[in-house]
């Protein structure tokens, strides 16, 4: 494994990048239409459960159909890396929406109506109050949905574009099994890092969830 | 002056929530809505700051009916405090108390200093400051709740049910402090609470209403307890309503005799009483300053049947027995 690496260090360390950006991008571009779609579920309540249904079902189609399916729609090209962004980030829509629904419906009703109260206008209270109270639950499905984009970058190796994932295919080509090792391993080490990252970085914008459950 | 003028609230397959409800909240006092659940009190209170809309009729405020004003810049001058506090989990309760002055355009900088010096005001230390509401007790929270509606210092204050979610040893205290503040700020204050003693305690003008939204009587807490208007108010106010009517009379109209009348009296060298010659622990004194709910009080559980009144000097003045008051109570009301 190590001689692999080092006659492979460039082409895995371009593969790592690539991995990087085609999980990512699309776990941002998600999380920001995500917020906007998830609170229209809160905001028109008749919407939540068509919402909520159509992410179930946006979420169930299998990523290779999904990969195969987009240069039709989009008319991109089949290798083209776009396809992976687009797929990637409407699942993370998916998952994210409802979350972003069910973390501002976890907001206390008596906060809310206070914040109103207080004379908070609609806009200033979903930006000061209810997100920053709803982002524990919104934080939690955002480590789902970029460990998840994660592992589905992989799959797209099989149309050609697929970051870790052509160590996959290429060791299989090749019946090889160092760069699938180092796949294997290479992308664990990424899921883990990537959820770390959010999970230190949601402790330092909600020092206030470490006292939640302990007096009053 | 916040005035209902002829206010429905009808909900859509609800039935009437508050019926025909004129009344009008004096300046710088505290009105309490008071009545069993879903008589409307709440409806009524929520309306003063447009939470809730009337079906027909007007919530005025100093003459303008608040139907006319922008919401938001309404709510911003009218303190709001709830059951439970609804304090903001995410914020400290610093910044929880800074909430309106910012929202106001206060620099950050400016509503922080001033938070602190109201958060002093409720009763709480700069230690608290820095804490997040999840590390306080109930009564603290409603006490960063009080200084939160407080902190834009706004001419009127709304509070639903303040303090009805705390134990009563808090509540005593927190009542206290309710009047000690309002003492000194002189709000218009309105309150909601089921409690008709806390209603009695707090307030200077008790509405009571009945279910269906209807308002069965308004006026001073006297008033309520000397002559209700009818059964239910009567009821209401409780059995005891008599007894506890003594609380609005000082003891400064009941004459005394003198100390030589109750020989069993033992005073010390300086003339303050020093207990009872038959046992009992201490004597129960009382000052003209004191309630006759309270020199009653005395009478009953003193050893001897009397209480004894002292000078500011804490010199026994005189003795009262139960007859003395009963005979008191007489021509109080020959006299009325």
């Amino acid at each position: 494994m190590i001689t692999y690496l080092s006659n492979n260090g460039d082409a895995v360390l371009a593969a790592l990048r690539q991995h990087i950006a085609l999980a990512l991008i699309p776990v941002l571009i998600g999380f920001v239409l995500a917020l906007p779609i998830g609170y229209l579920g809160v905001r028109f309540p008749w919407l939540y459960h068509p919402l909520v249904n159509t992410c179930g079902m946006l979420y169930s189609i299998p990523s290779l159909a999904l990969f195969v399916f987009l240069p039709v729609l989009l008319g991109t090209k089949i290798l083209s890396p776009l396809n992976i962004v687009v797929a990637l980030t409407i699942y993370t829509v998916a998952l994210l929406a409802r979350t972003v629904a069910d973390g501002l419906k976890s907001v206390d009703p008596l906060v809310v109506q206070s914040a109103t109260a207080m004379g908070y206008r609609r806009l200033r209270r979903l930006t000061d109050v209810e997100l920053p109270v709803a982002l524990p639950v919104i934080l939690a499905g955002l480590r789902v949905a970029t460990v998840a984009n994660i592992s589905l970058v992989s799959v797209g190796a099989l149309i050609g574009v697929g970051g870790l994932g052509q160590l996959f295919t290429r060791g299989f080509q090749l019946f090889y099994v160092e760069p699938i090792l180092v796949g294997i391993i290479l992308s664990v080490l990424l899921a883990a890092a990537a959820d770390l990252v959010i999970v230190l970085l949601g402790r330092l914008v909600t020092p206030w969830t470490r006292f939640q459950g302990a007096a009053s | 002056m916040i005035t209902f003028d002829d206010v429905v609230k009808v909900y859509p397959g609800g039935g009437t929530a508050v019926d025909h409800l004129s009344l009008e909240l004096p300046t710088g006092r505290t009105t309490v809505l008071v009545g069993p659940s879903g008589c409307g009190k709440t409806t009524s209170l929520r309306m003063i700051n447009r939470m809730i809309s009337p079906t027909s009729g007007r919530v005025l405020i100093d003459g303008q009916d608040v139907a006319g004003e922008d919401e938001a810049l309404l709510r911003r001058r009218i303190g709001y405090v709830i059951q439970h506090a609804g304090l903001f989990p995410h914020r400290t309760v610093l910044d929880n108390v800074a909430t309106v002055p910012m929202l106001l355009g206060r620099t950050r900088r400016q509503a922080r200093t001033d938070a602190l010096g109201l958060l002093e005001r409720v009763g709480l230390s700069a230690d608290f400051a820095k804490r997040y509401p999840a590390q306080l007790s109930g009564g603290q929270q409603q006490r960063v709740g009080v200084a939160r509606a407080l902190a834009a210092d706004p001419p009127i204050m709304v509070m639903d049910e303040p303090f009805s979610a705390v134990d009563p040893i808090v509540r005593e205290g927190l009542h206290r402090e309710f009047l000690r503040l309002q003492q000194d700020l002189g709000k218009t204050i309105a309150m909601v609470t089921h409690d008709i003693d806390e209603a009695i305690k707090l307030g200077d003008v008790v509405a009571i209403f009945r279910q269906g939204g209807v308002l069965a009587q308004v006026g001073t807490p006297r008033e309520l307890l000397e002559q209700p208007a009818d059964e239910f108010v009567a009821e209401f106010v409780g059995r005891d309503r008599g007894l506890r009517s003594l609380s609005f009379d000082t003891a400064a109209g009941l004459p005394v005799r003198p100390v030589s009348e109750a020989p069993d009296l033992l005073l010390d060298d300086a003339g303050r009483p020093a207990g009872w010659r038959t046992g009992g622990g201490a004597a129960g004194t009382f000052t003209s300053a004191d309630s006759l709910r309270l020199v009653t009080d005395l009478t009953i559980t003193s050893p001897a049947g009397m209480a004894v009144r002292v000078g500011p000097d804490g010199k026994a003045e005189g003795v009262v027995s139960h007859h003395d008051i009963a005979d008191h109570l007489v021509r109080r009301r020959e006299t009325k």
